[in-house]
């Protein structure tokens, strides 16, 4: 791999693991936070009131963090990805001038009134503005998840006398059957993270004896939103993902799944094990029989490509790293899942303020589902290698060519450290929230309080 | 339809600077004008429900040159790779300055956030003027229609340039000079007591200023770039926009002394949207011009997207911009008035 490639992968991939730290909670909280205030209204509970409060004040921190961190995303299609930008412009430029023109806009507007304007609005009115910051934040999710979606399987698009790519049908770019499954196991994977995290600092307040009330309101709401969303994220959405996976992507599912040989009756799915690419085999494999080919194919003797049907320079080019991050992502699913259905059948039988393990055990859990959604995230992106565009456009020709690496690693040191430096401050800012807790979180402070 | 996306470009660029040039200008004079913490407060809060938005302004346009111009993008954010880079963390810097400052209840904290967000402010001013320069000027593009920037070389505008040049120093100082106004008009307009005086001195003193460098840019770009001549001459309805550009430097001056601030504001708008578009329409139909040979350039002609592409944009863009126009007209609408700075 020429090494100026190499750098401007680096650079994309950590900018936009970093950036998606932030969007991951606050798309999945919005929806949190328009629950709690749902329920403020119907039952009309100041308390719950009270809890959407302090949710909107982490939000906002996280907000905050997205966008700073989000705008470089866009920069680098150009920066870095030009020759990708010129030959895919027309048509990934139009989903992203979309989410420019509709979510953005929509959000910096409402996201200022739902802030700042609690009292002044009314109960109603700011109900509204929480529905529309939560909507144009999955408004812009979908945009981004449409672009990802078209490069990993291109649609709409003809190819021009010169090979350019050339935009033929907008409503089949926007309505890419990649996208319906992609969507709703990321927007799923985003409530997880939410949900999580707002059990997490439930059990933190209920453990340490503080705030107890909230503690209790932010477990019970965590628990039940955690548990419908860990379902819905292995089945059907995480299923049907690794289905269309399976018939668009063949070599890629053969490598996430570590097969590198094609069985006639039937593939084992391997639960464990270390991928040996030279030997061309699973180095302590820990398999069901039969399970790999019932998954993809919904038949127990089906045939599943192994990656020996493929040319190795259609190979993903790091299958172990690929291989990895997949099942991490689905080992952290499957847990998560049951750390849920632990804690919702304690919170049905009345005892979950009593298990203290299970406090213990949701307190330190929230790392867990960023964990999952980046592995997931790279799965995807790794498990498009060597294409860029699948099947159209190899992540080699869609590199700046006049950027030098040296200029490269300039700037992605020059990230690193700005990175760092924000990391430091968020956690900071967020510890100052979790300290000063629910209880304080004012109705609104006047405008000049905020700076 | 190429010439129609290529206005519609100009015109959210030109948004862009006006929105977020008074926010910049804000944070220029931010030291100087608003001395104890309760004006420093009423400052920030003067631009704080809107200088996000402004800034979707520039995703939103730079999202629009995407899809519309994708060689246009592709090559002038690869070659002008180092200044973007340094312009995004400055921007981040500057996000950060606003939203963090209040957090801490500690005069340091305090400090610190001030000056990174006057200096962040004061070098993008800088930075989006040297930009403007180095696209009037034009760069070293090649056959593939790619270039690449070094910050500097020789400092010369000439076949071999670098980012900041003799040239793009004083486009650069313009900006900063004429931006500074724009925010002081901004601040004066949306504050009362001392920030409001002091920004109005730093308005009226700057403002014979922003002429002598009126004058000067014009007469350094004619000379760096033969073109303006050319499309002026060929095109003489164009004049209109240095015209207009004018009319809006002198308004402000008038509008100062009658005292009406939101006149002297929007006179200021006037200006700077007049300075932009004689650059823009001064070199259509090229985009970017090259110093390599006028062949090389990138034009309206070889670097826009395929007809369907532009057509089907325009059905969804122009609902998209009206409704951007819109919630922009209803927070300014909201959030208007006098900020007192209190007794904090």
């Amino acid at each position: 791999m020429d090494s100026a490639l190499a750098i401007h992968r680096l650079h994309f991939a950590f900018t936009v693991t970093f950036h998606y730290i932030f969007p991951q909670l606050t798309m999945g909280l919005a929806l949190l936070i328009v629950i709690l205030k749902t329920i403020a209204i119907r039952n009309n509970n100041p308390h719950y009131d009270q809890c959407a409060r302090f949710w909107s004040k982490i939000f906002a921190v996280n907000f905050a963090f997205g966008v700073v961190t989000g705008i470089p995303m866009e920069f680098q299609f150009g920066t870095n990805w030009a020759g990708f930008a010129k030959s895919a412009g027309g048509v990934i430029g139009q989903t992203l001038a979309m989410e420019g023109m509709y979510s953005f806009f929509l959000e910096s507007t409402f996201l200022g009134l739902f802030l700042f304007g609690e009292k002044r609005l009314g109960p109603r009115l700011h109900w509204l503005t929480a529905v529309a910051v939560w909507l144009g934040s999955w408004l812009s999710g979908y945009f981004i998840i449409a672009t990802d979606a078209w490069m990993q399987h291109p649609v709409g698009y003809t190819l021009g006398p010169k090979g350019e790519i050339i935009l033929k049908s907008l409503s089949e770019l926007l309505l890419n059957p990649w996208i319906l499954w992609q969507y709703s196991h990321n927007m799923t994977a985003s409530v997880v993270t939410a949900s999580f995290v707002m059990a997490a600092l439930g059990a933190f307040y209920l453990l340490a004896k503080r705030h107890e009330a909230f503690g209790r309101t932010f477990v019970r709401t965590g628990v039940i939103a955690g548990l419908i969303s860990t379902l819905i994220l292995g089945f059907p959405t995480g299923d049907q993902q690794s289905v269309m996976v399976a018939k668009n992507q063949p070599a890629t599912l053969a490598a996430m799944e570590g097969l590198f040989r094609t069985e006639q009756n039937g593939s084992p799915l391997a639960i464990a094990g270390q991928p040996d690419v030279e030997a061309g085999k699973l180095d302590n494999p820990v398999e069901m029989p039969y399970a790999l080919s019932f998954l993809t194919t919904r038949n127990w003797h089906g045939k599943v490509q192994g990656l020996d049907q493929f040319p190795k320079d259609l190979w993903p080019d790091n299958i172990g790293l690929l291989y990895f991050s997949y099942h991490i992502m689905v080992g952290l699913g499957t847990l998560l899942t049951g750390l849920m259905l632990w804690a919702a059948l304690e919170l049905w039988r009345g005892s979950v303020w009593k298990r203290t393990p299970l406090l213990w055990a949701l307190m330190l859990s929230f790392p867990l589902p960023y964990l999952a959604t980046t592995f997931g995230w790279m799965t995807a992106e790794i498990g498009r290698q060597p294409w860029l565009i699948y099947g159209l456009m190899r992540t080699s020709s869609g590199v700046s060519p006049l950027v030098s690496a040296g200029n490269g690693l300039f700037t992605l040191l020059g990230f690193m450290g700005m990175y760092a430096l924000l990391a430091v401050l968020f956690l900071f800012l967020i510890w100052r929230e979790v300290e000063e807790g629910p209880a304080r979180a004012e109705l609104e402070k006047p405008a000049l309080a905020h700076y | 339809m190429q010439t129609i996306w290529f206005i519609l470009v100009a015109v959210m660029l030109a948004g862009y600077v006006l929105l977020d040039g008074f926010d910049l200008g804000a944070g220029a004079i931010h030291l100087i004008a608003a001395r104890l913490d309760g004006e420093r407060r009423a400052v920030l809060a003067s631009i704080g429900p809107v200088w996000d938005g402004n800034e979707v302004w520039l995703l939103a346009a730079g999202g629009t040159l995407y899809f519309a111009f994708p060689p246009l993008y592709a090559a002038g954010f690869s070659g002008f790779y180092l200044a973007l880079m340094i312009v995004l963390w400055l921007l981040m810097l500057r996000g950060m300055s606003i939203e963090l400052r209040g957090h801490v209840d500690s005069p340091l904290w305090r400090s610190f956030w001030d000056g990174t967000f006057s200096v962040s402010s004061i070098l993008l001013a800088v930075f989006y003027g040297a930009a403007l320069g180095n696209v009037v000027r034009g760069v070293p593009l090649n056959k593939d229609g790619y270039f690449f920037l070094p910050l500097w070389t020789n400092l010369q505008p000439g076949p071999n340039p670098g980012i900041i040049d003799w040239y793009t120093v004083l486009t650069g100082v313009a900006a900063l000079l004429v931006l500074t106004v724009h925010g002081a008009l901004w601040v004066m307009l949306r504050t009362n007591g001392e920030p409001e005086m002091r920004s109005r001195r730093i308005a009226m003193t700057l403002y014979p200023a922003v002429w002598g460098i009126v004058i000067a840019i014009t007469a350094a770009s004619f000379a760096v770039q033969p073109r303006l001549w050319q499309s002026f001459s060929a095109r003489p309805w164009e004049c209109a926009f240095p015209f207009l550009a004018v009319a809006g430097l002198a308004g402000i001056r008038v509008a100062l002394s009658r005292r009406a601030q939101l006149a002297a504001f929007l006179c200021s708008c006037l200006f700077i949207a007049g300075l932009l578009l004689s650059a823009a329409f001064g070199l259509y139909p090229t985009l970017l011009p090259a110093v390599t040979g006028s062949g090389m350039s990138l034009t309206i002609g070889n670097s826009s997207a395929p007809a369907y592409g532009l057509g089907v944009g325009f059905l969804w863009w122009i609902p998209a911009f009206l409704l951007a126009a819109g919630y922009t007209a209803f927070i300014y609408r909201h959030f208007r008035g006098k900020i007192s700075s209190g007794t904090h």
